[in-house]
């Protein structure tokens, strides 16, 4: 193992004491499948004696099997995890890997080089202090070292150190090193990369990996090893920074004692300390750190502690415990960068699950500004970002939360994205600024209100949203009911899908992107005809169950009533009252409901009419009796 | 002031261990009674003080641990305070599993990875935290913090949700469960200096002292108690020696060592040629198999 220090066998009290004092580092290794970025990290573990006699003759007995460099140990055999990896001859995700020097732990997050690229490396690169960017000596900086470069600098890491790796197959040249540094030095600065090392080396052969290289006497500078030891840890810089606690958990085992859980992102705390409670904005001062090893004099970022406060004040998960000299920013309208890592695409519009330190809000993209290409660094007009595309974003939240600009720290600056519906992890964001329009546009209040509007109509107002495939008898349905009520003398307004696109919408086509953006618009347009006071009805297909749900977000519980015109596609297809169907299977119509694009049915909808039994009086009738049920008209 | 390492673990493993609770429905630990677990164990009483974990400890029972471990769970539990939930694959009992007879492959699917499905779902547990640790095994190198489980208790390794910054994903439709490993990022040889640091109790068997043993296919396998059947003409000898890991007592070969502090067992472990998971035989059993039996539910 790495421990070869003689302290071992002598005294080995001795060593375990030097040992208590290493720090930790994490680094993130960044290049393609032949760059020899598996075969440096086997090499670092080798180096270090890390393997163990076991591990190293089942990796000498699989680079007979699978192996790509002859006789010769191939050290990527002992980086590449799952079975199907070993097979293939690739890596698939993340894997962290460890070793340990004298002076150092180390956690590599090796991420792989082909298509998931984008995802994997941000999701490495997330908790990483410093970057080894891999470069082949031979082909010199490439349009994917620049990608590694971007991606590096954006998620704010602040360590670089290029590897020109295959010295020995450039022999070793001086001059090769010295183009690769100057090309890539003025590419560094152009976007932005400050600290930038350069090492030249030879994964496959052990040059300046752990000791300086006899075959290239030009070079001065430190071992990667050396480097790897010495560079700065993200922590202790975040020691210097303003306190911040977000808070994970209530500890309130009894009546006399309630405690503040969480790990400190930032800053350094002491009792006495004043302190303030954000979004809230209440202000108390720290009466004790309390650890299971007794009361602390002080903490520092990094650590994971429960504060006490002198005054009793509501706090509660999600909310952040800062210093009152430089409280964190408030806001819910964000500039950001988000990379989206679903298949399924982002779209503006549809709400998603934020979640940021401890608090998780609802989150909407309001607008894609540009996306970037990341080979190019060139920006591009988008509607939705696909897997793994990186967009420039406006987002809006439903609630304000304390933040601060990821460039200052991650951990009150990043954020990941959830699906609301499949709960999986779509994407993962950066806040860089609040916008203006957020600490400007206050809500009006004003007196004369919704239930003043209704009751002078002497109705309840409410939203019947009437969904179903295109044919499937919405629109004739929503025009029988809305004379119906006109007739008992209710004030109603009829919003219809195509009469939307002819004027407010008609800007918008029939993407799943225009499609979220057609319904967001109904589902504002119709919460203020509900403020107004009004019965209204909507009759589109709204074939998204996500945007469905936002519509009925924007009312109070009571005010939202799906109606599922539930016809099957045979009937509402052999109907076609407007020839679409027809057109959209001889595939004129791109994107048609039912045909080409999902139709996503609702689960528990208030009303569900079978329209292809039930007469359109009959529908009609059954609607405005559940509108009496539910109060919204007297019997 | 920079962390130290084992600092920063500490704090890392809290941070996930206080998501839990604040996020799942009911959590539960696994408590295999090694010394992972009790160092998991501690860190759970750091990061609710001072009040008591909010969350139960399980041992999934194989019947097949040594006395001693029995011994020191009860003691354990008695000192924390903490609820313990014992559970036996009643199947497994009907029809006497044991590794004796049913050799380890399947002793360890009925008793651990069968037994440990129903105690989860028997309970309705839908966080379960375990103290694998990433440098184990090559296909725990790549599992989540937050490792999802489908309502099966089925692991896909190739659909695994990112996991940035301090951030983890445990939302989960009813009947899915997450499995967390806050010890992800510990080494063997960060448990040890922890243990040694903090004066964390562990199972006596891991300090080397006089044992009554039986040699079988090279392994040294300790007479624990009247349930080991010997071999005609097999008699245990006392050996001084000593278990790098805990498993079932016949799975887990024992070596002969003179470490009797803790010092000494790291200096040992630090000198030692094999690494840790040879002493246990499911390991052999078949290429990847630690793969495959987590993709069936294994923890």
């Amino acid at each position: 193992m790495a421990h070869v220090s003689d302290l071992i066998g002598t005294d080995i009290e001795q060593y375990l004491k030097a040992h208590e004092n290493k720090s930790l580092l994490r680094f993130i290794t960044c290049g393609s499948v032949d760059d020899g970025k598996s075969t440096l990290i086997g090499r670092l573990l080798y180096d270090s004696k890390m393997l163990f006699e076991d591990q190293l003759a089942a990796v000498e007995s699989d680079s007979r099997k699978y192996g790509t460099q002859g006789e010769a140990i191939d050290f990527a055999l002992l980086v590449d995890g799952l079975a199907a990896e070993r097979e293939q001859g690739i890596t698939i995700d993340v894997a962290y890997r460890f070793f340990s020097t004298d002076r150092r732990k180390f956690i590599v997050a090796d991420t792989p080089g082909h298509e998931q690229y984008t995802r994997n490396m941000v999701t490495g690169a997330s908790t990483a202090d410093a970057a080894i960017l891999m470069v082949d000596a031979r082909k010199g900086i490439l349009t994917q070292t620049r990608r590694h470069s971007y991606l590096v600098k954006l998620l704010g890491i602040r360590h670089v150190v290029v590897a020109i790796n295959k010295m020995d197959l450039v022999d070793y040249s001086e001059q090769v090193f010295a183009r690769i540094v100057d090309d890539y030095r003025e590419f560094a600065a152009r976007i932005g990369i400050e600290d930038v090392s350069f090492i030249p080396l030879s994964a496959f052969r052990g040059d300046n990996i752990t000791a300086p290289s006899e075959a290239m006497p030009w070079y001065h500078g430190s071992t990667l090893m050396d480097y790897l030891e010495t560079v700065e840890v993200d922590d202790s810089r975040l020691q210097h920074t303003a306190f911040r606690l977000p808070v994970q958990w209530v500890n309130r085992p009894n009546l006399d004692f309630r405690g503040f859980a969480g790990t400190i992102a930032g800053g350094t705390v002491s009792p006495g300390q004043r302190i303030r409670v954000q979004p809230s904005g209440r202000e108390s001062t720290v009466a004790r750190i309390v650890t299971h090893g007794g009361d602390l004099a002080r903490a520092v970022a990094g650590q994971s502690v429960t504060l006490t406060l002198a005054d009793e004040i509501d706090i509660s998960r999600g909310d952040m415990i800062s210093t009152v000299d430089a409280p964190a920013e408030v806001a819910d309208q964000f500039e950001t960068t988000i990379v989206w890592m679903h298949d399924e695409p982002l779209l503006p519009g549809r709400p998603y699950l934020l979640k940021i330190g401890t608090r998780t809000v609802t989150a909407t993209i309001t607008d894609i500004k540009y996306q970037v290409n990341v080979n190019t660094l060139e920006h591009i007009a988008a509607k939705k970002l696909e897997l793994n595309a990186i967009g420039v974003c406006n987002l809006g939240l439903d609630r304000p939360i304390a933040f601060d600009a990821y460039r200052d720290n991650r951990d009150t600056g990043g954020f990941t994205l959830i699906d609301r519906l499949s709960n999986n992890t779509v994407g993962a964001g950066l806040l860089h600024f609040a916008l203006r329009r957020a600490h400007n546009i206050h809500l009006q209040h004003v007196d004369v209100d919704k239930a003043a509007r209704s009751t002078l109509k002497h109705q309840k107002s409410c939203v019947l949203w009437f969904t179903g495939l295109s044919g499937a008898g919405k629109s004739s349905i929503a025009n029988l009911v809305e004379k119906k009520l006109h007739a008992l003398g209710h004030h109603t307004y009829l919003l219809d899908g195509d009469n939307v696109r002819h004027g407010l919408n008609k800007d918008l086509g029939f993407t799943d992107a225009d499609r979220v953006e057609n319904i967001r618009r109904v589902g504002e347009v119709a919460r203020l005809m509900v403020d107004c006071g009004l019965i209204v009805l909507t009759a589109f297909i709204s074939p998204f169950k996500s945007e469905r749900r936002m519509a009925r977000a924007l009312v109070d519980e009571d005010e939202f009533i799906e109606v599922f015109v539930d016809t099957p596609l045979e009937v509402a297809e052999s109907r076609d009252p407007k020839g679409l169907y027809k057109k959209a299977r001889r595939g004129e119509l791109k994107n048609f409901t039912g045909i080409d694009s999902p139709y996503e049915a609702p689960e528990a909808p208030e009303l569900r009419l079978d329209a292809s039994r039930l007469s359109l009086e009959a529908a009609a009738d059954a609607v405005i009796a559940t509108l009496r049920l539910r109060g919204i008209i007297a019997d | 002031m920079t962390l130290t390492h084992l600092q920063r673990l500490e704090a890392e493993s809290i941070h996930i261990l206080r998501e839990v609770v604040a996020e799942a429905d009911k959590p539960v630990m696994l408590y295999s009674i090694g010394k992972d677990s009790a160092v998991m164990l501690h860190l759970a009483m750091k990061a609710f003080y001072p009040a008591v974990p909010p969350f139960p400890l399980l041992h999934v029972d194989t019947r097949w641990k040594f006395q001693d471990m029995y011994r020191f769970r009860d003691r354990m539990v008695r000192e924390t305070g903490m609820e313990l939930l014992v559970h036996t694959n009643p199947e497994g009992v009907d029809k006497d599993i044991n590794p004796f007879t049913h050799g380890s492959a399947i002793h360890t699917d009925v008793m651990k990875t069968e037994g440990l499905k129903q105690a989860l779902d028997k309970y309705g547990f839908d966080a379960a935290f375990g103290g694998a640790r990433r440098d184990e095994e090559k296909s725990r190198a790549k599992e989540r913090v937050f490792s999802f489980r489908s309502a099966q208790h089925r692991w896909d390794p190739k659909n695994q949700r990112p996991e940035l910054w301090k951030l983890y994903n445990a939302r989960k439709h009813k009947g899915e469960s997450i499995r967390v490993f806050p010890l992800s990022n510990w080494t063997e040889l960060d448990i040890w200096q922890y243990i040694h640091l903090e004066n964390i109790p562990i199972v006596p068997l891991y300090y080397a002292a006089e044992r009554p043993v039986v040699e079988r296919d090279g392994t040294l396998i300790m007479v624990d108690d009247e349930r080991m059947p010997l071999k005609p003409g097999e008699v245990p000898m006392k050996k001084k020696v000593r278990f790098r890991t805990l498993g079932c007592y016949p799975l887990t070969g024992a070596i002969e060592s003179g470490a009797d502090t803790l010092p000494a067992i790291i200096q040992e472990m630090l000198l030692a040629r094999s690494s840790e998971r040879q002493g246990r035989m499911i390991d052999h059993d078949s290429a990847a198999s630690m793969e495959k039996k987590k993709q069936e539910g294994y923890f």
